[in-house]
């Protein structure tokens, strides 16, 4: 019998550790979703883009010139656009990941059926989470740089520790694409879907966008502490100002446990789903 | 060569049995069907040979190799076309068909230059840049069918695969089953269509929950199962459950369904000058071969599209 060459290269890999799940090729659901983006409806695309703009302007120089300057931690006094323009960048990296991984996963998983295609071929489960993750981040990757092309000429980003602002932005994505992909695989509903979108918007006025956590209670602050926006924020906004300490490991480690339980259960999600 | 072995396969889901210990081994180029009523087993038993289903017992061989322990490797060897499209509806018939090579890892340029190939055969060459959410059903099918075929498979899987077409698109569809056949891809059909399974099968295997209930080829399940012809009298549906007792006999066997009975002879014809002479008149008659329907019928006292 001919060997086709799907079946050597599926044999290339058989003894790799986890062949079961990974096949190594999440790069071509990357590939798929850049197809379907070439045709598809880009309005949603451009508004994810224009929300933080939108935000900037209307906060940053309508509410700013009432608000005035701020101090942040480490005593630096900045206008209140430069200190709201951080809390927007990793928002936008947020939005831009959660908007890929949760509701566009959820249409392929239960309309599109796109996934049972998918793990019909020699794909496993970990290609197709890795690929739509980084389908996910990409988006949000393009959003900070779209984001900072902006505000870096305004004069918004005065550290050169901004530039280190766009991979972390991509943590951030990263991390929130992770996590969003896992919960929609286990969502069954419109419903539960939205619970995703009522929990995101408390999470964004609250996470310390438009002022310093300090004007809450303690306890409040505890809360607040523990959301992923507030690490993705702080973590941006100390790069954007040059405030360079120990904290920053302590957000970063924040996003990587994020991306490797993300990562886990979606991935035992899809299994239990697909393998029945 | 066998391609596929099945040994006392099982399949559970909580205490209901899908699939109840079923043998069965399918050789290459053979086409081989699972033919039964919905919830026969044939879906379950389809998606353990894909390496997409866990089994819960017995052992599964599909070209000697495990598909719980080689799932990725089995998956290259199968073209698989589910009961329910799940194609890409964001994309064109062409870029289906590419990014579906991708999955398996084919080359870019590999892919490419079979598009054209795989279009033709779906006879979609026309709509090769239409969305997929403008084609028909039947070019749906067509096209989930090219898609198999991408990663040239030495086994090519059928779920029902003309189930909710039109007469025609059916024909168009088997047509192109048929050239598959001749090039000697081995095929692994499920249907509840009996017209279906004789047109495609060399070999067959009869399922009602999830159990075996005979094998063979279509002509020779026939032969053995039921008569050469059968002739179908109705009396009207208040009658014809007062006139089994006096037909009995006429035939080498009776079945009662509700709005007729069967009388299963060698020769419809004279069946029916014996009943006509006794001076028994049906309202209507019909004179035809057997088909796997009445084997059907035979072995499990039911229709099967019920």
């Amino acid at each position: 019998m001919l060997i086709s060459a799907a079946v050597s290269i599926a044999e290339r890999q058989a003894n790799r550790m986890g062949a079961k799940h990974y096949a190594g090729r999440s790069h071509v659901i990357l590939e798929r979703s850049l197809v379907a983006l070439k045709s598809s409806n880009w309005f949603p695309v451009v508004s994810g883009f224009l929300e933080p703009l939108l935000y900037l302007f209307s906060f940053g120089y309508g509410v700013g010139t009432l608000i005035g300057d701020i101090q942040v931690s480490n005593g630096q006094v900045v206008s209140y656009a430069m200190f709201i323009a951080p809390g927007l960048l990793a928002t936008s990296a947020m939005n831009g990941a959660i908007y890929d991984s949760t509701w566009n996963v959820y249409f392929k998983l239960h309309e599109g059926k796109i996934y049972h295609g998918m793990l019909a071929t020699s794909l496993g489960p970990l290609d197709v989470a890795l690929g739509e993750i980084l389908t996910a981040l990409i988006r949000g990757f393009a959003y900070a740089v779209g984001f900072m092309a902006v505000a870096t000429p305004m004069g918004l980003i005065p550290s050169w520790w901004g530039v280190l602002a766009i991979p972390a932005a991509v943590l951030i994505a990263f991390g929130f694409a992770s996590i969003g992909m896992a919960i929609t695989s286990y969502f069954k509903s419109y419903q539960q879907m939205g619970l995703i979108n009522i929990s995101l918007l408390p999470i964004f006025l609250f996470s310390g966008s438009f002022y310093p956590l300090s004007v809450f209670p303690d306890w409040a602050q505890i809360i607040i502490k523990t959301l992923p926006l507030w690490h993705a924020i702080e973590l941006i906004r100390n790069l954007s100002l040059g405030i360079i300490n120990f904290s920053l490991l302590g957000h970063i480690a924040y996003f990587l446990v994020m991306i490797v339980v993300g990562l886990f259960f979606t991935t035992r999600r899809l299994n239990a789903l697909f393998m029945r | 060569m066998d391609l596929i072995v099945v040994k006392n396969l099982v399949k559970q889901f909580g205490d209901f049995t899908a699939v109840n210990g079923i043998n069965f081994s399918v050789k290459q180029g053979e086409s081989f069907g699972l033919l039964g009523p919905n919830g026969a087993g044939k879906s379950s038993t389809m998606r353990i040979i894909g390496a997409t289903s866990q089994r819960t017992s017995g052992e599964v061989l599909i070209l000697g190799k495990d598909p719980e322990q080689a799932g990725p490797q089995i998956r290259a060897h199968l073209g698989v076309v589910p009961q329910q499209d799940n194609l890409d509806e964001e994309l064109t018939c062409a870029e289906n068909l590419y990014i579906y090579g991708r999955y398996f890892g084919l080359p870019k340029i590999t892919v490419k230059n079979k598009l054209d190939e795989l279009l033709e055969f779906a006879q979609l060459l026309d709509k090769k840049n239409s969305k997929v959410k403008s084609l028909s059903g039947g070019m749906k099918r067509r096209l989930t069918i090219a898609r198999a075929l991408v990663s040239d498979p030495d086994i090519l899987m059928l779920d029902e695969p003309t189930t909710g077409l039109d007469p025609q698109a059916r024909h168009i569809l088997w047509d192109r089953l048929f050239r598959l056949k001749e090039k000697g891809v081995t095929l692994l059909i499920t249907t509840h269509h009996m017209d279906e399974a004789e047109q495609l099968c060399d070999r067959l295997m009869v399922m009602d929950k999830g159990e075996i209930m005979a094998e063979g080829s279509p002509t020779e399940l026939i032969k053995k199962y039921s008569t050469k012809e059968v002739l179908e009298v109705r009396f009207g549906s208040d009658r014809n459950s007062q006139m089994v007792e006096q037909l009995q006999s006429f035939a080498d066997r009776l079945e009662e369904l509700p709005d007729r009975l069967l009388l299963y002879t060698e020769s419809g014809e004279d069946l029916l000058a014996k009943i006509v002479a006794a001076n028994i008149h049906p309202n209507t008659s019909l004179v035809r071969r057997s088909s796997l329907e009445d084997v059907f019928l035979r072995l499990t006292g039911r229709s099967l599209i019920e």
